[in-house]
Formats: structure tokens, sequence, C-alpha cells
């Protein structure tokens, strides 16, 4: 048997979803363990530094991003089943959940409305057109919902799906030190936060600090996309 | 595990196919997370099966969205024209809805606690 050759390699390599799913977990367990090296500093974000190592990749390489999702879209596809199991840590601490339900709603309210707001006004006030407008405002929304919010209001459903990750990372990496510097400790109410401004990155987070944060974390991802769902297209025509 | 998983996809299932057939504007895992919620409750809880199982999914949550995040790499020439303001945008807009929503959290909570 001779060897393949080179190129006959790169293009298994390149054709086949191998490449694409390992690479994905290979980066993430490398900025996994640069984050503990450094001592878990927010700004070593595991997902962060994950993607940057994958979109440099992908660049060095001059391969399509349609190519490396071939792969990557089995890690992907987890995410269903994931965000269907945020129902188990939501039923350990329901009873809370009921306990809360007068402050929790208020926070929504505020939440959700200041996160939708505060990102189409900074965003015009420094000259941005109005399709990043648009494809800014529903960005603290977990993806699929932000996608279909960010198409009915004239955004980039594609753009702000990558938007909506950077927020997450970005909540996820500074939120927990800015909340505790502020003063505030409740790991329900920490964990709610994070969920509204920052979704399922944010959820990530918050399980990653103690499980109760995690599932409040959740059921907050869960009403403010919905919330966020029925108040944005419809406010959009005078907030746009 | 392959029970416990097989009820995490029922779930996702009955959710894509519910939102469709009622045209509702969620995505269809979280009306999964909804219906397994109502399981939940029906059945007083979850197996230690599908406990462990929901466990080593969430343990690595930040994991499933790297693919997604890696997406950026189509966008960088229109985030690069205005990158100055989308950032601001990002980081303000984040960080002020998670403040706003943890203090509004403390704020409503201080009445109750005063009520023995």
């Amino acid at each position: 048997m001779t060897p393949a050759p080179l190129n006959e390699l790169w293009v298994y390599l390149a054709t086949s979803p191998l490449l694409g799913l390992t690479l994905t977990l290979l980066a993430y367990q490398a900025a996994h363990h640069i984050y503990q090296r450094s001592g878990q500093h927010p700004l070593a974000n595991p997902v962060l530094i994950a993607v940057a190592i994958l979109g440099s990749l992908l660049w060095l390489s001059d391969t399509a991003y349609e190519t490396y999702f071939a792969g990557a879209q089995f890690v992907h596809f987890l995410l269903g089943p994931a965000t269907v199991a945020l129902a188990v840590p939501l039923y350990t601490h329901f009873r809370q959940v009921r306990r809360l339900l007068g402050p929790l709603t208020l926070a929504l309210l505020a939440g959700s409305s200041v996160a939708i707001v505060s990102a189409v006004l900074i965003a015009r006030a420094l000259g941005a057109s109005a399709v990043i407008q648009a494809s800014l405002a529903p960005k603290s929304v977990t993806t699929p919902i932000a996608m279909g919010i960010a198409e009915k209001i004239g955004g980039l459903p594609s753009l702000t799906a990558v938007l909506v990750i950077f927020t997450g990372i970005l909540g996820a990496a500074l939120g927990p030190a800015l909340l505790r510097r502020a003063g505030l400790r409740d790991p329900a109410g920490n964990g709610f936060a994070m969920g509204i401004a920052a979704h399922g990155v944010g959820t990530a987070r918050a399980f990653q600090l103690n499980e109760q944060s995690g599932a409040f974390a959740a059921l907050a991802m869960g009403l403010n996309g919905l919330f966020t769902a029925v108040l944005l297209p419809a406010v959009a025509h005078w907030l746009l | 595990m392959l029970p416990a998983l097989t009820l995490l996809l029922v779930c996702q299932l009955l959710g894509e196919i519910v939102i469709r057939a009622l045209g509702l504007p969620v995505p269809g895992p979280v009306l999964g997370m909804f219906f397994l919620f109502l399981f939940l409750l029906l059945r007083d809880g979850p197996s230690t099966e599908l406990r462990t199982t929901a466990q080593a999914l969430l343990q690595h949550l930040s994991l499933l969205f790297v693919p997604a995040g890696t997406g950026v790499v189509l966008y960088l020439r229109l985030i690069q024209e205005e990158w100055l303001a989308i950032s601001v945008a990002l980081c303000v807009s984040t960080l002020l809805a998670m403040l706003v929503s943890a203090a509004v959290m403390r704020l409503a909570q201080r009445p109750q606690e005063e009520t023995p």
C-alpha cells in the first residue's frame, strides 16, 4: 500500500465533518485549560478563546465557515436537548421561584427593556446604520428567538446570531465581577440577571458559580426570550 | 442515559411540532424545556438518571455556543466598519441590563424580608 499524497489527505479532511468536530472540541479544551491556568480571569473566557482559535484557523487555512460548520453542527445540535435539560435545575429550585414571583417579574420587565432600548440608543448615538441597530436590538435573547425577531424588524438574522453570542461572552466574562462590586451577592438574583442580559452563555457561567444561580438564569433566559419576542416587534416602529 | 436522552429529544420534538402548528414566536427547545418541566411536576421530580444526564449536558453548556460564535468570521468586514458603535453598545447595554435586573430584584425583595 502506498501512502496517500498530502493533497489527497487534505481533500479528505476538508470534506469530512470529522475535522471540524474534532477541532471544535480541541479548541474548547485548550481554551478551558488557558482559562483555568489564568486563575479563571474574566478576559480568558473559554468561549471567546475557542472562537478566536477556530476563527484564526479558518482564516489561515482559507476554509469556508460552511465547511467547518458541516462538522461543528454536531456540537451545535446539542444546544437543543441542553436547553430542554434546563428544566431539571429549574424544577429543583421551583419552590423558591414561586416565592419570588413578584420581584422576578419586575426584574424581567426592567432588565429586558433596558437591554433593548439602551443597545439601540447607544448604537444610534455612535452613528450605527439602521441594519446594525435592528440586528443589535434583540442581542440579549437566546439565539433562535433573536434571529426570528431580527428578521421581523429589519436586521440581519445571521449577524444577530453572532452579536448574541458576543453579548453572552461579555456578560459571562464581566458580569459576575460587576455585580459583586456593586454589592449584589444574592445567588438567585444574580443568576436571574445573568440570564436576562446574557441568555445561554450567561446561564452556562451562572451554573459554574452555583447550581441555584444557574436555575434562575435558565428561567430568566426563557422568560426574556418570550417577553422580547412579544415586546420588540410591537415597539420596533418607533424605537428604530 | 439512553432513556433520559430520549426524553429530552421527545420534549424538544414536541416543542418543535407545537410551535409550528400554532405559529408561536418561541424556539422549539424553549417550549420543550416547559414540557419537561410539566412532566417533572407530574412525576414528582427527575429520576437519578435524568438528573445525571442533564448535569453532564449542562456542565459543558459553554462549548455548545462555540460553533455559532465562530460565525463571526462571516461578518468581520461589516463589524470592522462599525466596530466602535457595536462594541460600545454591546458592552454598556449588556452590563447595564444585568445591573438593573439584579438591583430591581434586590429592591423588590426588601419589603418581603421585613415581614415575618
